[in-house]
C-alpha cells in the first residue's frame, strides 16, 4: 500500500498487478520498473512502451483571451500554433527564469491543451489563473488520464485502436473517437522514439491500458526507463537541467523561445533573453561522455582537464543503448566544444570524459516529408 | 554462510579468510549493475564501515563491511563483467576476499534462516 499522504494514478492498481516497485514521485505513488530499467530501456527502442504519465497536469484553456494569457506566461508565440499542432513552451518568471516547460496543443481551432510536469502543476496552474486575460476560460482537466505509447511499433498498434491517428506527423495533435470516447492524441513523447500520447478519461483509462498491452508488441515501461531514454534523446528534465535560476539559452532551449516574440520585445525577462540569444552566456548545459569509470550522476562535480571546479552534472545514466555512461550537465561556454576533454568527480576521484553532441541516440521522429524543390 | 541486515553475505573460509559480497535479495532490488567500486589490498576496514559501491542504472549504493576486515583482493572480474552481480550474486560475484580480524564477530550475524526470516519482515 502506498504511504496514505501520496496520491496515485487512476492506473495504481494495474501497476500493483503487475508486479511495478512503486516509489514515490512527485507527490504520486509511481511505477519506477516493472520487469527491469534496462529491459523495458530496450523494448520500448526495440519494440513499443506504454507509459502511465497521468501524473502530469493536464489543462484547457480557451476563449478570446487564450493566445494572450499563454503569451503573457511563455515564450511561445501561440497566434502561430495552428490547430493540429503541437509546440514546447517554458514558463518563465519576470527574470527569465524557467518554471517548468509545458507541452501546449491545438487539437482543433477552439482553444488550447496543455500537459505540465506533475511536480511543478499546482504553481503552473495558479499562475495561469492569477493572469488570466479578460474572456478566457481555464479549466484543469483532473479527470483525464495521460498514457504515452513510444517506440518503432507504435504506429502500428495505433494503426489497430485508432487509425485516423497515424495520419499525425510529429508534434501533429487532434481530436480522436477511442474505445467510443473522444480522446486527445499527439504524436510525441518523451524518449525520442516515433509515439503517442493519449488523453483519455479516467473512466476510459483501464481499458485503454488493457487494450493497448493486449498487443504482444507492448510492455510496460516505469519512469526509471523513462529518466533513461529521455537522457540518451538529450532531452532536459525541470528541476535537473533547468529551474528557475536558469534561462532558456543557457539551457539550450532557444528552440522555446519564438523568434517573432523576442522581436516584439514583450516576453518575460526580455532584456535576459535578449542578450543570452546574443551570445551573453556565463554558462551552457553540455553532452558528456564519460570515457571511464563510475556513471556520472546529478550532482558531481564537472573539473576541466587541469582540475578546476567548472560546474556540475545535472543528469547522468549508464546508457543501456550506448553502453557507456552520459550525462548533461552546464559547464561555461569555454569548455563547451565538441571534443572538449573534461574530468568528473565522483567520490573523491577524478574520472575522464568528453563534450559530445545532443542527442546521445538519434531521434527516430515520423516527421512530416519536407515538400521537395523543384 | 551468514548474512546483515545490510543484505552482505560472509563465508568463512576455515582458514582465517572469508568471501564477501552482496545477498540475492540485494541484487534484485538494485536492477542491473553496471559499476562495481572495490577497495585496495591490505585495507582495513570496519564492521559496518563501506568498502565499495555498487551502481545500478537507477543509483549509487555502498557496501558494508559485515565483520571488520582486511582486504587480501577485489574480485578482478567484476571490473569487466558487473552483470555478474545479478546473475551469481551468492556465488561467483563475490566482492573481496579478506582476512577475518575478528572472528566471534561472525556468530552475531544471522544464517540462512534467520536470513530467510529476516526477508520476510520486510
Amino acid at each position: 500500500m502506498p504511504e496514505p499522504s501520496l496520491k496515485t494514478t487512476v492506473l495504481h492498481a494495474h501497476h500493483v498487478a503487475l508486479g511495478a516497485r512503486m516509489v514515490p514521485f512527485a507527490g504520486y505513488d509511481m511505477p519506477v520498473q516493472y520487469e527491469g530499467v534496462v529491459a523495458e530501456h530496450r523494448w520500448t527502442r526495440a519494440s513499443a512502451g506504454l507509459f502511465d504519465v497521468s501524473h502530469m497536469g493536464q489543462a484547457r484553456l480557451h476563449g478570446e483571451g487564450a493566445v494572450a494569457t499563454l503569451e503573457a506566461l511563455t515564450a511561445l508565440d501561440a497566434s502561430r500554433l495552428k490547430a493540429g499542432r503541437q509546440s514546447y513552451a517554458l514558463l518563465l518568471n519576470e527574470q527569465g527564469g524557467i518554471l517548468d516547460d509545458w507541452m501546449v496543443s491545438r487539437p482543433d481551432a477552439n482553444g488550447f491543451f496543455l500537459v505540465v510536469n506533475a511536480a511543478c502543476k499546482d504553481q503552473d496552474f495558479r499562475i495561469i489563473q492569477e493572469n488570466l486575460r479578460p474572456d478566457t476560460q481555464f479549466e484543469v482537466l483532473s479527470d483525464r488520464a495521460l498514457l504515452a505509447l513510444q517506440g518503432p511499433e507504435a504506429k502500428a498498434v495505433m494503426a489497430e485502436v485508432c487509425p485516423a491517428a497515424t495520419d499525425l506527423y510529429f508534434m501533429d495533435c487532434g481530436r480522436f473517437e477511442l474505445l467510443g470516447e473522444r480522446v486527445i492524441i499527439s504524436r510525441s513523447g518523451y524518449t525520442g522514439e516515433d509515439g503517442f500520447e493519449i488523453s483519455i478519461p479516467n473512466a476510459k483509462a483501464s481499458e485503454l491500458w488493457d487494450r493497448l498491452l493486449a498487443f504482444e508488441a507492448v510492455k510496460p515501461v516505469g519512469l526509471g526507463a523513462r529518466d533513461s531514454l529521455r537522457l540518451e534523446a538529450g532531452m532536459p528534465l525541470y528541476g535537473h537541467e533547468m529551474d528557475e535560476t536558469c534561462a532558456p539559452f543557457e539551457a539550450g532551449l532557444g528552440f522555446g523561445v519564438a523568434k517573432t516574440r523576442l522581436a516584439r520585445g514583450d516576453v518575460r525577462g526580455q532584456a535576459r533573453l535578449a542578450a543570452q540569444k546574443a551570445g551573453a552566456l556565463e554558462r551552457t548545459r553540455v553532452a558528456l561522455r564519460v570515457l571511464s569509470g563510475p556513471p556520472a550522476r546529478e550532482g558531481a562535480r564537472i573539473l576541466s582537464e587541469d582540475g578546476t571546479d567548472i560546474g556540475l552534472v545535472t543528469s547522468g545514466v549508464p546508457s543501456p543503448s550506448l553502453g557507456y555512461s552520459i550525462a548533461m550537465g552546464y559547464v561555461p561556454p569555454a569548455f563547451a566544444a565538441m571534443g572538449t576533454g573534461l574530468n568528473i568527480e565522483v567520490r573523491g576521484k577524478s574520472h575522464p570524459a568528453e563534450v559530445t553532441s545532443l542527442p546521445f541516440v538519434a531521434h527516430s521522429y515520423h516527421r512530416k516529408p519536407k515538400v521537395q524543390e523543384r | 554462510m551468514r548474512f546483515t541486515k545490510e543484505h552482505e553475505w560472509v563465508r568463512d573460509q576455515g582458514d582465517g579468510t572469508a568471501f564477501v559480497g552482496i545477498s540475492n535479495y540485494a541484487a534484485e532490488a538494485l536492477g542491473d549493475v553496471v559499476y562495481v567500486e572495490l577497495p585496495e589490498a591490505g585495507r582495513v576496514v570496519k564492521q559496518g564501515e563501506a568498502f565499495g559501491v555498487v551502481e545500478s542504472v537507477k543509483a549509487a549504493s555502498d557496501v558494508y563491511a559485515p565483520v571488520d576486515l582486511e582486504i587480501i583482493e577485489g574480485n578482478p572480474d567484476l571490473g569487466n563483467d558487473p552483470e555478474a552481480v545479478n546473475a551469481v550474486p551468492e556465488s561467483g560475484a563475490w566482492f573481496v576476499r579478506a582476512r577475518i580480524i575478528n572472528p566471534s564477530q561472525l556468530e552475531a550475524l544471522m544464517d540462512c534462516t534467520a536470513y530467510e526470516e529476516f526477508l520476510g519482515t520486510l
